[in-house]
């Protein structure tokens, strides 16, 4: 079993939760401890009911898993919701002013702390999240001198005054709780290695950075928005124009005419953005003009449940548009995962002159994730395709739709002399002239249809078939897509220690699918479970219609939190038990 | 991209002359823009590589196939945000942007009055015939009140937008009116909005001879009165500007309403557009830049 430590912090949106997030998240990286933090939150800007789990050890950390050994609840609320699921050896530290802690477990430590007679609280309101900081890096056996460097960085564009004041704040925290309360059983460790730590978004936005991305457009839209911050933050750094536009039908017309005239170009948005794009993404694919949309979904349909996660809008991407063209969609992984396809998509689109999807969700977009840095490679390769960049003199007339064995005809990027020309979302013949009004011609139209649809040919060639990961024989297969990556890993994991031998199919590459591939696969597997975080089965369906394969059973998931992996191991005995097909997890806890 | 040495007036009409015959109607105003147009790029001499002609979608969105540039003929009512993308890539084009009043006033209203308060680099010339021909006569954003269309077969009750207040409220830096039948007139609009830095906008009267037989060649003929005949008219003056814009019955004003040469343009405004076009730039980060993204995240 990975041994790890997780903390859980609560409070009310705007009380301060982040921020000791990201002071805790900053101590373990630099212990050289992996970790990954999730976020549950609502759609409000104060009030409500905030609360970051972070995971961290010296392994990988595939996922939050729900449990929490340190719990920090900055209200009374959160105390109500969350005390009651910590375990013996687990604590709480509180403040003793506001909390009233209830009843808890046998062997779980209550921490008061005394906020009062420790800050002046009349002048610093958020004493109790730094005082608290402190407490807890004592009780998990780490020395002072990582928190004290941290805050200064934290402050460090404010008076020093206000640093001193901090760190004696958390340096007072750390001292009582050394003389009062037990330290965990487990000091948290330490390694040499260092890492970065990520988010979904940061990680997307970087990614289209180091595939030469140099126009990103959005509308803010949750949980897409980070993608945008990043991008508006580092614009100047990057040499990256950035625009935030009226509404998403504007956005993919921008990235598409800045496509055209000859940069990389990017888009994101969550479902109902992506709506609006879709006649867009068809412009993309009918003149040819590559673009890359990101997709963070949420919680659907309409505008649903804005800071939840789902994997509801793999059917929206597989139908978007009307009108059969080539597309490609790609589900990163993981957050190391969300940086480094988008240098891959961005080929591919490139090569073939098509639109692309990356299809994320909430819980990689908002999550965060240890990654070490050398994984963050800012010289990929780029491959722009085909392209016709000098005029050379004689050239026959130029065809900007020429038919060709690959269906691919080399682009003009708008300037060059010589080869004016002109693109468009009607049919068109090879020259580009409309053959949709005066001039229908059934023949081209047919011949111009499959020169377009052969892409997905080369498209297929240039992804990856997915891999089996684990036994090549094994109790059962879970077979998952996207985000579902980690929890399905640990799952495994799991599985295995309980004596249930298990693999994992995952699908990273959605369209064009790897059908017979994945048959190959299956066709061997002895129980085959499919789990994905909506309530249809949208990936099921979509390999049944592919493959016309049927599984043994589903596990779903659409209450708007992440599967945990005891979901996943507990509904997989229930389902090898002959008890059930379809197992849908009940999420443990309010948040 | 390679400078090319031009002797005078080496650009010609022919240049210009797109691959195909325009499909409008015989007696459509759009012809006279289309002359206006290539007329204009000829005075200028700006040769046909340096121009992205951009359109949405409707009959005089077919533009673009009939004009010899670096065409586009993008989504009904898109144009707009389509022609922001490429000049922001390539502020080095001209670019024009060629629709009707369905398509701008219409379905991509909201993009118009964006790329105004933007004061994007382009010239966006709409073809205002006043109703929807290429869906076979339907009532239009600036459809006259009672005017009978298969939508409004006892005629339009809803008021119509106002192309030049509007532009003008929304913080056009150019705004101007033509009709298509004044070709000479037409001709300089269209140099003067070219030449102008930052959004220009002429609102064309570009008669439907096919389903607008209220506002016909002959109907707009004795109306229109040019701005410039008036000596006492300052083009710089928003409220002047916004009190001709009011006038339609007896006497309709065409020409340069309004022309603010003040406003930065939105390239302009873009220190990453410092070393040049976007599109010429280097798509590498270098690594130092790189390394602080990296270290922000340590």
């Amino acid at each position: 079993m990975r041994h790890s430590f997780s903390i859980g912090i609560g409070g009310a949106a705007g009380q301060g939760v982040a921020t000791p997030g990201d002071i805790f998240a900053k101590i373990f990286s630099r212990r050289g401890l992996h970790l990954n933090a999730y976020n549950a939150y609502q759609s409000i800007i104060r009030g409500g009911h905030t609360f970051l789990t972070i995971r961290t050890g010296p392994d990988k950390i595939p996922t939050t898993d729900g449990r929490i050994d340190l719990l920090i609840p900055l209200n009374q609320d959160t105390a109500d919701r969350h005390l009651r699921l910590l375990s013996a050896g687990g604590a709480c530290l509180y403040n003793a002013d506001l909390i009233h802690p209830g009843t808890s477990a046998d062997g779980v430590q209550l921490c008061p702390l005394p906020v009062s007679k420790l800050a002046d609280i009349s002048r610093n309101k958020v004493a109790q999240n730094t005082l608290a900081i402190g407490a807890a890096l004592s009780m998990m056996g780490v020395g002072f001198a990582a928190l004290e460097s941290v805050l200064e960085e934290q402050f460090r564009k404010k008076a020093q005054a206000v640093i001193d004041e901090n760190v004696s704040l958390a340096r007072a925290g750390y001292d009582y709780a050394t003389q009062n309360f037990k330290p965990f059983a487990w000091p948290l460790p330490s390694t040499e290695a260092r890492y970065a730590v990520l988010s979904g978004n940061g990680a997307m936005a970087m990614g289209g950075a180091a595939a030469g991305v140099k126009f990103y457009s959005a509308y803010p839209m949750s949980p897409a928005t980070g993608v945008l911050h990043w991008m508006a933050e580092h614009a100047r750094e990057a040499e990256i124009m950035v625009r935030q536009v009226e509404d998403e039908i504007g956005v993919i017309n921008m990235a598409i005419g800045a496509s055209h005239a000859g940069v990389r170009a990017m888009c994101a948005t969550s479902g109902g953005g992506f709506a609006l794009m879709s006649e867009g993404l068809g412009l993309s694919a009918q003149a040819e003009i590559p673009v890359v949309v990101i997709d963070c979904q949420r919680a659907g349909p309409s505008t649903g449940v804005p800071t939840k996660t789902e994997q509801g809008d793999l059917w929206q991407m597989l139908g978007a548009a009307f009108g059969d063209y080539p597309r490609v969609i790609a589900a990163p992984l993981d957050i190391a995962d969300c940086f480094k396809l988008m240098p891959e998509i961005f080929n591919i689109t490139d090569r073939f002159q098509c639109p692309g999807i990356v299809l994320c969700d909430l819980l990689l977009a908002e999550g965060r994730l240890s990654v070490d840095p050398a994984e963050i490679d800012f010289h990929p390769t780029v491959d722009r395709g085909e392209m016709i960049t000098s005029n050379g003199g004689e050239h026959a007339p130029y065809l900007r739709y020429k038919i060709t064995d690959s269906g691919v005809s080399p682009r003009v990027i708008p300037g060059l002399p010589g080869y004016t020309h002109v693109v468009s979302s009607d049919e068109h013949d090879e020259d580009g002239i409309l053959i949709s009004d005066a001039y229908t011609n059934h023949a081209k139209r047919r011949a111009m249809m499959e020169k377009r649809m052969r892409k997905m040919e080369g498209i297929a060639a240039s992804i990856p078939p997915p891999q089996l990961i684990g036994p090549a024989a094994a109790d059962v297969t879970l077979i998952g897509w996207g985000s579902t990556f980690g929890v399905i890993d640990e799952a495994c994991e799991l599985l295995r220690e309980q004596g249930i031998s298990a693999n994992h199919l995952p699908i990273r590459w959605l369209v064009p699918l790897h059908g017979e591939a994945i048959l190959d696969i299956l066709r061997n597997a002895r129980h085959t479970i499919i789990v994905e975080n909506n309530f249809s089965g949208q990936f099921a369906r979509y390999l049944r219609s592919e493959t016309s394969f049927v599984p043994n059973g589903h596990i779903r998931k659409y209450d708007g939190e992440p599967f945990f992996p005891q979901h996943i191991v507990q509904a997989v005995k229930d389902q090898l038990a002959g008890k059930t097909t379809l197992s849908i997890p009940a999420h443990e806890v309010m948040v | 991209m390679a400078t090319e040495i031009l002797t005078p007036n080496a650009i010609t009409m022919a240049n210009f002359k797109g691959r195909v015959e325009p499909d409008w109607c015989p007696g459509c105003g759009d012809y006279g823009v289309l002359a206006a147009v290539q007329k204009a790029l000829v005075e200028l001499q700006i040769p046909q590589h340096e121009v992205a002609t951009i359109s949405g979608i409707g009959c005089s969105s077919n533009f673009p196939g009939f004009i010899e540039t670096y065409g586009m003929h993008t989504l009904h009512g898109r144009s707009l945000p389509v022609a922001t993308g490429v000049k922001m890539a390539n502020h080095a084009l001209t670019v024009l942007v060629t629709g009707g009043d369905g398509d701008g006033f219409g379905i991509g209203c909201g993009h118009f009055v964006h790329a105004m308060r933007r004061n994007v680099d382009l010239t966006y010339l709409v073809m205002d015939n006043q109703i929807y021909g290429l869906t076979t006569g339907q009532t239009s954003p600036t459809s006259r009140v009672a005017m009978k269309t298969k939508t409004t077969p006892f005629g339009n009750v809803e008021r119509p937008v106002n192309p030049i207040a509007l532009a003008l409220a929304a913080g056009a830096t150019y705004v101007a009116r033509g009709f298509s039948a004044d070709q000479k007139h037409l001709t300089e609009l269209v140099k003067n909005a070219i030449a102008h830095k930052g959004f220009s906008f002429i609102d064309i009267f570009s008669p439907c001879i096919t389903y607008n037989h209220d506002n016909t060649i002959p109907w707009f003929r004795p109306r229109v009165k040019k701005l410039e005949d008036n000596p006492h008219y300052d083009p710089t003056n928003f409220d002047a500007a916004m009190d001709q814009s009011q006038l339609w019955g007896d006497e309709i004003p065409i020409g340069k309403f309004f022309e603010c040469t003040d406003v930065p343009t939105l390239h302009s405004l873009e220190p990453v557009l410092n070393s040049g076009p976007l599109v010429h730039q280097s798509n590498r980060i270098p690594d130092n830049i790189v390394k602080s993204f990296i270290d922000e995240l340590m």
